[in-house]
């Protein structure tokens, strides 16, 4: 199991700084290779040559690469002091960049935008994790009836539907046409009740698409596993159908159901960009996006760090406890 | 093919799994047929499948004809016509989004442009970077995969690295980081051109590992059998190994894994064009107009629907021809 842990840990570390690497690529050689002035697009559309001067010379920005990275990295830890064309700009640590079109450090938009997309996230797994598994479960059970059609059509709808198009569905219908709901983002510390309100919705949205994906997925894991051999062993020692179902085949079903949670929960945290977008919540997906829009490469290049970092870490998570599950992992 | 597969006469016709049991129970009349063949038969069976084929079939016909279509219907997808429109709300005048004998699904609200026009030429999009960037996906992924499992070695482990690695990628968040840092005009491309090319790449360049995941298995498995020794011993070189006797045998999981990566390509393309990072005005797009319909979807509901609907119905008759390709396709149907 150590051995096993320690691998896991330096592919993690190796990944990170891959995507380090690629991230500050995207950010910094790109925009030189295709001729792209980035200190411009720093400052803003309309910026005048001696405010861009002033941006390239307080970021460094013709510093080398590898100089310009080491600055970064120094800031997290060590904070940064921004100077050039006469004004200092102090950004305390831990310091992901400075966003001179909003005028903000980018460290407090990540910290104030994570609660939001945290809880989207974790809400609609619960949902999606309960609905999803149960009627892929059961839909490999009865396998052929009108139970199972009727699940898998509605799954196969499900992943067909772009949540951007489902999530306005349902807002045009539940909080517009019916009024059942006051669909406005109220952050919990506010109004626990107003939060939920608010959050209905877009959990539901988001737990339905992830819940189509998961029952299929489920339900055609359960059936191979429902053929192995060792299902039959079971079956043939007498041990009841509950038992058979809930404790063996289960244990071999929510494996690869686990590894997916890992990976998409990662992926949410990192930015339930769409749902975000539609519903109008205030998150790392919606703060990418209206950086997109302002051209704010400060507050795009720290959510891409933060979020690629949380997908790291939940794929580590879902590996250890895949190991934990399914002693078989740590062999290979 | 190597391995005859048999299968039960056609007059059995049974559905794809009570088909499985019949042949493990051992098939009456046994006759070797080509796995194309098989497939194919199964395949017509499937009349969800071919449903979604058909629909699939339109939709191509329906892009590639756009201009013509627009142009007997005497609409431009470029047109204004504010006539159309309230201009006290800014909605379209009329029912249900303005729908008339003109304007088959409506016009949009503030200038009134023809909907139906705009989403012929939106099927063109969708459909070049869906078709498009599978086709890099494909590409990128049987040569590497392939690659990988044969040679195994340290090109195995640096292939399979790399996938892992992209898998574990934020893909969307990449997309949209890149896309915007992309200039104007390169490579003699301008304004949304760029951006339906830098599209393709990237969405291909993510798709590439699910294939090559599927590949690199197979060839693992494959590069041990008989054929492969037997051709071996009879002289043949790697590459002659590699694309005439492994390729073949692998066409059936490639086109398998095409078909099912087309359609989560096109809600990508969509999701992009949505977020704005897609193509760009006045070109149009699927998710370009949903992405305008946020702000009408309590005045003019109809401009939300009919995007949706086309994504929708898009996605989903390629998922039901993908579903059925893959019935009549995968090996373990026949187990």
């Amino acid at each position: 199991m150590l051995a096993y842990l320690i691998r896991r840990l330096f592919a993690a570390a190796v990944m990170l700084v891959v995507i380090v690497m690629v991230v500050f690529g995207i950010f910094f050689l790109v925009p030189k290779w295709a001729g792209v002035d980035i200190a411009s697009s720093f400052v803003g559309k309309q910026a005048d040559p001696a405010a861009v001067d002033a941006v390239r010379q307080k970021l460094g920005l013709s510093d080398p690469i590898y100089s310009q990275v080491w600055q970064f990295f120094k800031g997290i830890f060590a904070g940064r002091t921004y100077s050039g064309g006469g004004d200092v700009t102090h950004c305390a640590a831990p310091c992901f960049g400075y966003s001179f079109r909003s005028e903000q450090a980018v460290w407090p938009v990540l910290t104030d935008r994570f609660p939001v997309t945290l809880g989207l996230a974790l809400g609609a797994a619960v949902l999606w994790l309960v609905f999803g598994v149960a009627a892929g479960v059961l839909s490999a059970l009865k396998r052929g009836t009108i139970w199972d059609r009727g699940a898998m059509v509605v799954a196969l709808a499900g992943v067909s539907l772009p949540i951007y198009f489902t999530g306005l569905l349902s807002l045009a219908i539940f909080a517009f046409g019916l009024k059942w709901i006051d669909a406005q983002y109220v952050p919990l510390s506010q109004s626990v009740g107003g939060w939920f309100g608010g959050m209905i919705l877009p959990w539901i949205t988001l737990a339905f698409l992830y819940a189509a994906m998961y029952a299929r997925i489920t339900r055609a894991t359960m059936l191979e596993i429902l053929g192995e051999d060792y299902i039959r062993t079971a079956r043939a020692k007498g041990l009841t159908e509950p038992v058979v179902i809930g404790k063996h085949a289960m244990r071999s079903t929510m494996t690869p159901i686990l590894t997916m949670l890992g990976m998409d929960l990662g992926a949410l945290i990192g930015g339930a960009i769409l749902t975000e977008s539609t519903f109008n919540l205030p998150g790392l997906g919606r703060a990418v996006l209206d950086a997109i829009r302002n051209q704010d490469l400060p507050i795009i290049l720290g959510v891409t760090l933060i979020t690629s970092l949380a997908v790291l870490l939940a794929n580590l998570v879902v590996d250890i406890l895949y190991a934990v599950i399914d002693p078989r992992v740590r062999l290979s | 093919m190597t391995a005859p597969l048999h299968e039960p006469t056609a007059d059995t016709a049974p559905s794809a799994a009570e088909e499985a049991a019949v042949v493990s129970a051992g098939a009456k009349s046994v006759q070797g047929r080509s796995l194309g063949r098989i497939a194919w038969e199964r395949l017509k069976r499937d009349k969800l499948a071919l449903t979604g084929g058909i629909v699939v079939l339109v939709l191509i016909l329906l892009a590639l004809l756009a201009p013509v279509i627009t142009h007997l219907l005497g609409q431009d997808p470029d047109a204004y016509n504010e006539n159309l429109i309230d201009p006290l709300f800014g909605t379209p005048k009329g029912s249900l989004g303005g729908i008339s004998g003109d304007h088959l699904l409506g016009v949009e609200p503030v200038n009134g442009r023809d909907i139906f026009a705009r989403i012929l030429y939106g099927a063109r999009v969708s459909l070049l970077v869906g078709f498009l960037s599978a086709l890099v996906a494909v590409v990128l992924g049987t040569v590497l995969g392939i690659l990988a499992g044969f040679f195994g070695g340290w090109v195995d482990s640096l292939v399979s690295r790399v996938m892992d690695g992209l898998l574990a990628f934020p893909q969307l968040l990449f997309t949209i980081a890149l896309v915007s840092v992309m200039p104007n005009n390169m490579l003699g491309l301008s304004g949304s051109n760029v951006r339906v090319f830098v599209m393709i790449l990237v969405i291909g360049f993510f798709g590439w590992p699910y294939i090559g995941r599927v590949v690199r298995g197979q060839t693992l498995s494959m590069r041990e059998r008989e054929y492969v020794e037997a051709a071996r011993s009879l002289g043949a070189g790697r590459f002659y190994i590699l694309f005439k006797e492994l390729l073949p045998n692998l066409v059936a999981p490639i086109i398998v894994y095409t078909t099912m990566m087309i359609p989560t390509n096109i809600l990508t393309e969509a999701a992009l064009s949505f977020l704005g990072v897609g193509v760009k005005p006045p070109t149009s797009s699927w998710g370009q107009m949903l992405s305008s319909a946020i702000d009408y979807y309590e005045s003019d509901p109809m401009y939300m629907v009919v995007p949706g609907v086309a994504i929708f119905i898009t996605v989903l008759a390629f998922n039901l021809f993908g579903d059925g390709v893959r019935d009549a396709l995968d090996p373990k149907a026949s187990r």
